[in-house]
């Protein structure tokens, strides 16, 4: 940007005050919202501060996070994937099918699996960047696809609805300590997914603050028709944005083949809204253009901690899902008012 | 102002008519009273002196399911009686079971009863709660494997066995040609129940899936399943709820089939009395949560345990229209 070398200082380049740049943080609402429930349930669950409990919380949070985060990112990118709650099924499936069916290495699956697994984000990405659909139709096909797949595919294969348990075959049990192991500290079990979720936060932390694709992904969000005019290539992000989740979907569907060693079909099915509810209480705009993979984070966190906070204040689980709806709307509307305070301070 | 206040005395006007309305207008007939009174009559106070044990109960009910506050309300009472602080949570998918599974370890309760619709996936928290000390008890659905992961017992009903049973009593009743509707596609208790019908029921039996949280889908698939086969006698719905609207395909369809179902509710039960359901097979869903807690108790307060290592079958039982008359009552308030 050549205006910056001017006399006088573009206001974009203006070094900001540190609290000034923490309101301007998409996360941050979120980041209040986490600290309120964390303390909400150390209070009326007494067991919910033990570092087992702790690990469980983090456990069912890095199940929804290491989707969330890369859902996010296609909501920034401005697009929406309804298929992620089955393809993580589809994947699990496909490896542990062709592992069993072809007796080969769990690994030489896995591999299958993933080539697999991305085939369909490409599908996603490529009938959208084609056909100018709306992603909610493109995907909402691709969902109904995979889920009849899913099952058509097991039952025909294997006979019944779960697949046949691939525990004695070769291969197993290294894949089972990249995917699904847990680390004993002290009589804490932590699971691996822990690792693999923050992992991939920090990856698309720096992918979307450092690198050029990270602008590329927050021009398409913005619009595509500006972002195509100055150059970024619009179809190429949206297309890899969808094999960015077609590759998390791999990675959560391997840790669900690992932990059980077999798969059941019909799962999966209307987790791609916890994804999505995820990221948006992680402060990503249904419109794109704006959020953050640490939000996802903290929006898997926050999902995590009243998913399991209700169990150990011993509540009547029946009223669940009201909990979490009222939590998405506060989380919701939060982040709208921190987000105004943000743009009227600048 | 003068209108504000006519707002306020039209709004006060139409309150009275309502009250006026409720109170003239009482029922001597069933409603929030009757329900009452029953649940008066069937009331639990402890009756030992153990000291307050916690128990729970992880399953893999769906949200607002009528057959697991079924189970509830036998765990309940029994946990009643036995001075027992109960638990409960739910979840559809195998991994956020075990997840539960594992928060109630995590609180380090006294007893714990799991399904196992997912074997695999609580192999391992099973094996925690008992490595943590933690009885554990399977019932409903796992019955092979509850011994295998080192429960206790194993308490409901064979799935198996219960298919077969429905396939003896159709053959008993002439039939020649039925089908098994499958509400859940994927469940595969479901799967064995067909599978028993099919194993005993000297007919022809085929499967119709369904989608079983759309009921106008259920009923135009069971209707159209009818009118292209009219040589369809007998159509074995799964679960209560889809017996009534099996029934209404049949007469959509102008079909003379017989419907059957596994299973129980109040509805059902009612249909069994007018006769337009044929029979019912009940696993007993109250004795299931009823006995699970109260067997914990025994466990915990004696070391005993029913069933000499195999599993207690609460079911199944063939209910016609002769036991329904008496069973009515039971359904309606939600312990049958």
């Amino acid at each position: 940007m050549s205006t910056a070398t001017t006399a006088q200082a573009d206001e974009r380049l203006l070094r900001q005050g540190y609290l000034r740049r923490l309101m301007g943080r998409p996360e941050l609402g979120s980041v209040v919202g986490a600290a309120a429930v964390f303390l909400f349930f150390s209070f009326v669950a007494d067991s919910f501060l033990q570092p087992s409990s702790l690990s469980t919380v983090l456990y069912a949070s890095s199940t929804i996070g290491i989707m969330a985060v890369p859902v996010a990112l296609l909501m920034i990118g401005g697009e929406f994937d309804l298929s992620t709650g089955v393809m993580v099924t589809s994947s699990a499936l496909v490896s542990s099918m062709f592992s069993y069916q072809m007796t080969a290495n769990v690994w030489v699956g896995i591999g299958v699996s993933l080539l697999i697994t991305l085939a369909i984000g490409f599908f996603n990405g490529f009938m959208l960047t084609r056909t100018k659909l709306p992603s909610f139709i493109i995907t909402l096909g691709t969902f109904l696809m995979l889920t009849g797949l899913n099952l058509g595919f097991t039952k025909l294969i294997s006979g019944t609805v779960s697949t046949k348990t691939i525990g004695d075959m070769e291969g197993f049990d290294s894949a089972r300590a990249v995917f699904a192991s847990h680390l004993s500290i002290g009589d804490v079990d932590l699971q691996v997914t822990i690792l693999w979720w923050f992992g991939l936060v920090a990856l698309a932390t720096w992918v979307l603050l450092r690198t050029r694709v990270g602008n590329w992904i927050f021009a398409v969000g913005g619009g595509s028709d500006a972002a195509r005019a100055v150059g970024v290539p619009v179809n190429k992000t949206k297309i890899g944005l969808y094999m960015g989740v077609a590759f998390c979907a791999w990675i959560s569907g391997q840790h669900l083949l690992m932990s059980y060693d077999v798969v059941q079909s019909g799962e999966g099915v209307g987790n791609e809204f916890l994804y999505i509810i995820a990221a948006v209480i992680g402060g990503c705009l249904m419109t794109g253009g704006y959020g953050s993979a640490i939000g996802s984070a903290v929006g898997a966190f926050i999902f995590g901690m009243t998913s399991k906070g209700i169990v150990y204040a011993q509540w009547n689980p029946d009223w669940f899902k009201f909990f979490l709806g009222a939590m998405l709307l506060l989380a919701t509307l939060l982040n709208a008012w921190v987000r105004k305070r943000a743009e009227a301070s600048k | 102002m003068a209108r504000v206040r006519t707002g306020v005395r039209a709004v006060s006007a139409v309150l009275a008519a309502v009250l006026g309305a409720t109170l003239a207008g009482c029922s001597s007939t069933g409603g929030k009273r009757a329900e009452e009174r029953a649940a008066k009559a069937s009331q639990g106070r402890a009756n030992v002196d153990t000291p307050r044990w916690t128990f729970a109960m992880v399953t893999h009910s769906g949200d607002g399911d009528t057959f697991w506050d079924i189970v509830q309300n036998g765990a309940k009472q029994a946990a009643a009686k036995d001075n027992i602080k109960f638990l409960y949570a739910h979840d559809v998918e195998g991994n956020k079971q075990a997840q539960n599974v594992q928060a109630m370890i995590d609180q380090k309760v006294d007893g714990l009863i799991v399904t196992l619709a997912k074997p695999d996936a609580m192999k391992d928290v099973v094996a925690k709660a008992k490595k943590a000390g933690i009885p554990v008890i399977t019932v409903n659905s796992g019955s092979d494997k509850s011994m295998e992961f080192g429960a206790l017992t194993h308490i409901g009903q064979d799935e198996t066995i219960a298919g077969e049973a429905v396939g003896e009593e159709l053959n008993k009743r002439g039939r020649k040609k039925a089908v098994c509707v499958l509400h859940e596609q994927g469940n595969v208790g479901h799967e064995q129940r067909c599978a028993g019908v099919k194993k005993s029921f000297k007919g022809d039996l085929q499967n119709l899936y369904v989608e079983g949280t759309n009921m106008p889908n259920v009923q135009s698939s069971i209707e159209a399943k009818l009118q292209s086969d009219k040589d369809i006698d007998a159509v074995v719905t799964l679960g209560a709820p889809f017996a009534p609207t099996a029934v209404k395909a049949a007469q959509q369809a102008g079909s003379k089939a017989e419907v059957d179902t596994f299973d129980l509710n109040a509805k059902v039960a009612d249909a069994l009395q007018d006769g337009s359901l044929g029979f019912a097979v009940d696993q007993d869903p109250y004795l299931q949560g009823y006995e699970a807690v109260d067997l914990l108790w025994l466990y915990r307060y004696n070391r005993d345990m029913l069933g000499g290592g195999r599993p207690v079958l609460t079911g199944p039982q063939i209910i016609t229209k002769d036991d329904a008359k008496t069973l009515a009552e039971y359904t309606k308030r939600g312990t049958r």
